[in-house]
């Protein structure tokens, strides 16, 4: 850009002559072209255009002027370009043919915006695909794990390990805390109530059983699927761009063995025990308010909770840890392996990982909660 | 052979510098590793010019630096006349509209299609009207002898070839006076090679380009460029014709012309040049 350059202007100095003078380049020329001067010329007769105050001329500048003589000519007379620098002249010409070609074979016109009735049709169709491939995704993984159970020797124990640090140890703290503080939510939105009708003891009961049937276990998969899941879609994404998963496939190795099976047999056995974590913390905060709130000391407190919490309470939540496990592995592998292209899809596809597996972890929750009532646990 | 044209395009006002890159005393490290140790190189208007040397010798290093992407640890850059040292911003800004880049895997992004991409420097720096840029980046692509379905495509959809003319074809936009060319002809069949180095040429005939080429290609080497740098030790072994560089006794020119690959180049250009000898006689 030179800011010294004069923009680009169109004088007429008596009728039936232009004079052309100014930068006609990208930054010199604002908008559709320079301003025409009025009146316009007249339409017949013979049109001389002064080319010798043009001071530069790149290929948008050439673009403007010749669309800009085009018209001229369109509208009838003969128009002649006098005194244009010789240096410009290949430029000129160059976008002379170029709008010669456009004009003999016009850009095809963009694909139609689809109209609603297509686009739901399309993306029901697409959205069919993609279950249909999850399911072959869950059979292969399913595959490879019945070959490495029949085969313990090939279990890969370092990936499991690390996996298990990763998902596991290294979530307690925010595991923890956030359970705590709804532990802590629960008793507080609680005491009100509780309190109208002198029932304060009652708090345990209600700690204990939301915690350890409904919150912990969801809280945690949730949690859970926002860090690890996210972690597996990108990770497994950014390798199948470098082709990475395509270099194992050709050097016969099975990827959903080496990339998959490993962190969901880590998720699946670390879970549960964030589950329990979460329990502990998440009574231990419902605790605190209940003495704070509600008077109700911690040896009563413990003493209601060991009456109105059976074992079956925290089992029923400890069972739904694997399942939820199981979604959030599969779920971010298998978008991680659907990524296609560029950076792009990878965020894409982390972003697609996230929601999905939360999805269906509510999903799963509302189904476990519908069984549990029919089976009176 | 030099080629000293006038450009075509742009700024008669200017007055012609004889350098469009001065470099000189330039050093680079890494820690303890010294990648350039007293860098002397000028690149002259309208030239094509070559940086060759093996795999770590500092070549995209040197890039980096003349492109605003990396700072020498001493020595001075001038680029289109401008000290590279102690930039300011706008000058920066303004420096960057007059060169245009093309990445060794295109560098187009991702998230917007091959026409967004060669028309977004004109919609970011200019005041055209969006037609305009539309028609333009559509004749850019055209330049590259890219058909026009291409421009509604994405990065992703596109084969190598048609990545590298994409990428050069949005380098152009903004009607350049230098180019930078990162391995150009690198993962291309020969055809496209070939075709590449002959767009190259068309396009200095047409905008009155100077161009820096980083390759390994041999064949770009002896048909495309007018002077060839060899890097090597950190330092400009030669600069010369590629013709004359095949004399030099110098070693570490030497391994570029010592090779089968070498010289069947070479056997290709004394090729070429009979035919060429031929044709005009007849």
């Amino acid at each position: 850009m030179r800011p010294n350059l004069p923009i680009a202007k169109i004088a007429q100095p008596q009728p039936g002559e232009l004079a052309l003078s100014g930068a006609w380049t990208a930054f010199g020329i604002v908008g559709s072209e320079p301003p025409l001067p009025t009146p316009l010329p007249a339409a017949a007769g013979a049109l001389r255009i002064d080319a010798v105050g043009i001071a530069g001329l790149d290929s948008a500048g050439a673009w403007v002027l010749e669309t800009f003589l085009d018209r001229l000519r369109a509208a009838g007379g003969s128009v002649e370009i006098h005194d244009l620098r010789p240096e410009f002249g290949r430029l000129l010409d160059s976008a002379r043919q170029r709008l010669e070609v456009s004009a003999a074979n016009p850009t095809p016109p963009a694909a139609p915006v689809l109209s609603p009735a297509a686009a739901v049709g399309q993306g029901s169709v697409a959205a069919l695909e993609q279950g249909r491939a999850l399911l072959a995704f869950v059979g292969e993984t399913a595959l490879a794990l019945a070959a490495c159970l029949a085969h313990p020797g090939r279990i890969r124990w370092r990936p499991i390990l690390f996996n298990i640090r990763s998902a596991g140890v290294d979530a307690l703290p925010i595991v923890g805390l956030l359970s705590f503080l709804l532990g802590i939510v629960v008793a507080y939105q609680g005491a009100d109530q509780l309190r109208q009708y002198g029932a304060n003891i009652f708090v345990a009961d209600l700690v204990g059983l939301s915690m350890l049937r409904e919150f912990a276990p969801l809280m945690t998969a949730i949690i859970i699927a926002g860090r690890s899941g996210s972690a597996y879609a990108a990770q497994i994404g950014s390798m199948a761009v470098s082709e990475e998963i395509d270099a194992m496939r050709t050097l016969g190795l099975v990827p959903q063995e080496i990339l998959v099976l490993p962190k969901l047999l880590a998720l699946v056995l670390v879970l549960p025990l964030l589950t329990v974590f979460a329990d502990v913390l998440g009574v231990l905060g419902g605790m605190l308010m209940a003495h704070a709130r509600l008077d109700v000391g911690y040896a009563e407190f413990l003493e209601r909770f060991l009456k109105a919490v059976s074992l079956t309470a925290l089992l029923t939540g400890l069972g739904k840890a694997p399942v939820f496990a199981m979604i959030i592995v599969v779920i971010g592998c298998f978008q991680g392996f659907r990524t296609v292209g560029g950076a792009d899809s990878v965020g894409r596809q982390t972003t697609r990982s996230v929601v999905h597996s939360i999805f269906l972890v509510i999903v799963a929750d509302a189904l476990f909660s519908v069984a549990f009532s029919a089976l009176d646990l | 052979m030099p080629c000293f044209q006038l450009p075509s395009v742009h700024w008669i006002f200017e007055v012609e510098a004889p350098a469009v890159i001065e470099i000189s005393g330039l050093t680079t490290r890494f820690g303890e590793h010294v990648v350039h140790a007293g860098i002397e190189l000028a690149v002259r208007r309208g030239e094509i010019f070559a940086l060759v040397g093996g795999s770590g010798s500092g070549k995209s290093t040197l890039l980096r630096e003349m492109i605003l992407l990396q700072q020498p640890d001493a020595g001075t850059i001038k680029v289109l006349g401008v000290s590279l040292e102690n930039i300011s911003d706008p000058e920066a800004l303004a420096l960057r509209r007059r060169w245009g880049v093309m990445f060794q895997h295109g560098g187009l992004f991702g998230a917007l299609t091959v026409s967004e991409n060669i028309g977004l420097p004109l919609r970011e720096h200019s005041r055209l009207a969006d037609h305009l840029i539309d028609e333009i980046a559509a004749w850019k692509l055209a330049m590259t002898g890219l058909p026009p379905e291409v421009g509604r495509m994405y990065p992703a959809e596109l084969s190598g070839g048609m990545l590298k003319r994409a990428s050069l074809a949005r380098a152009l936009a903004l009607d350049p006076e230098l180019l930078f060319l990162d391995e150009p002809t690198a993962g291309l069949d020969p055809q496209s090679a070939d075709e590449v180095d002959q767009l190259v040429l068309e396009l200095r005939e047409l905008f009155g380009l100077s161009v820096v080429i980083i390759t390994h290609d041999l064949d770009l080497l002896w048909q495309v460029a007018d002077r060839v740098g060899v890097l090597g030790s950190g330092r400009v072994q030669g600069i010369a014709a590629m013709s004359e560089l095949a004399d030099s006794t110098n070693p570490e020119i030497r391994k570029y012309f010592d090779g089968p690959r070498g010289r069947a180049a070479q056997a290709q250009d004394v090729r070429l040049a009979e035919a060429g000898a031929a044709w005009k006689t007849r």
